[in-house]
């Protein structure tokens, strides 16, 4: 695993989590908490978009018994 | 194909965080709609091999993650993504703008190495325990914990996040995410 350590121009404060091996080089429970909230915020945001048309029409189309590789084909006509 | 209304709502009811897993594995909302078309349609197909009582989120992401690590191969051998890269090209609908605002969070996780990327996603967005993480991933709890911390790590680091009263990488983020948690 490629690891941040020895390459150059590095901020110093990497130096505090840089340790990623060993259960001591967790990061602090402040920083994963806002690493998760950021990830949570990118993630919902495609949630709550729904489910495009385009794949209740897949299903619908699978389900009238046109095959996979039709419904596909109809996918990627303009 | 006759598709059961009870197993249609649920594939269904899987679209959305199946779209955000994929946009997150792959940086690119086209490919991850294709990704998620692909594992509706496998499942569909292979619905036989559906334990029923199992958890059918957990059995749809691992197909899309199956689909991911077989398509990304082919593709790593037509063009070497050197480090981060590919971050520079992504591609984001224009009725997408919303994902501009998590364009430096994308490019941070595109820098981390596809195992770590994905166990971190699985467990620090999508809401699966390490457990079915593991599962999902085909190995070890441990190793799921070891990459979820690596992977914390380096984005850390690439974020610039590591202390109390460092800030969240730009305004629209922390906006977004004080609105959250408000």
């Amino acid at each position: 695993m490629k690891s941040k350590e020895g390459k150059p121009g590095l901020p110093m404060r990497s130096e505090a989590t840089r340790s990623t091996g060993g259960s001591s080089g967790a990061l602090d429970k402040e920083t994963q908490t806002k690493i998760g909230q950021q990830l949570r915020a990118m993630y919902d945001d495609v949630v709550r978009q729904g489910v495009p048309d385009r794949f209740s029409d897949l299903l619908k189309r699978l389900e009238r018994g046109e095959t996979a590789e039709r419904a596909d084909e109809e996918e990627s006509k303009p | 194909m006759k598709i059961d209304d009870a197993l249609r709502d649920s594939v269904l009811a899987a679209v959305p965080k199946l779209r955000a897993f994929a946009i997150s594995l792959s940086g690119n909302v086209d490919r991850a709609d294709d990704l998620v078309q692909e594992t509706l349609l496998r499942a569909l197909t292979h619905i036989d091999s559906f334990q029923p009582g199992t958890n059918l989120q957990a059995w749809l992401f691992t197909i899309l993650r199956n689909l991911f690590r077989s398509e990304y191969r082919k593709r790593r051998r037509e063009v070497e993504d050197a480090d981060g890269h590919y971050a520079d090209s992504l591609v984001t609908h224009p009725e997408q703008d919303s994902q501009m605002e998590f364009k430096e969070l994308r490019a941070a996780l595109s820098k981390l190495p596809q195992d770590q990327r994905e166990a971190l996603i699985l467990v620090g967005a999508s809401g699966f325990s390490y457990e079915e993480a593991a599962k999902i991933c085909e190995c070890a709890v441990g190793t799921i914990k070891s990459r979820v911390n690596r992977a914390r790590t380096r984005l850390a680091n690439e974020l610039s996040i590591d202390g109390p009263s460092d800030l969240a990488p730009d305004a629209t983020v922390r906006a977004v995410v004080a609105d959250k948690t408000r």
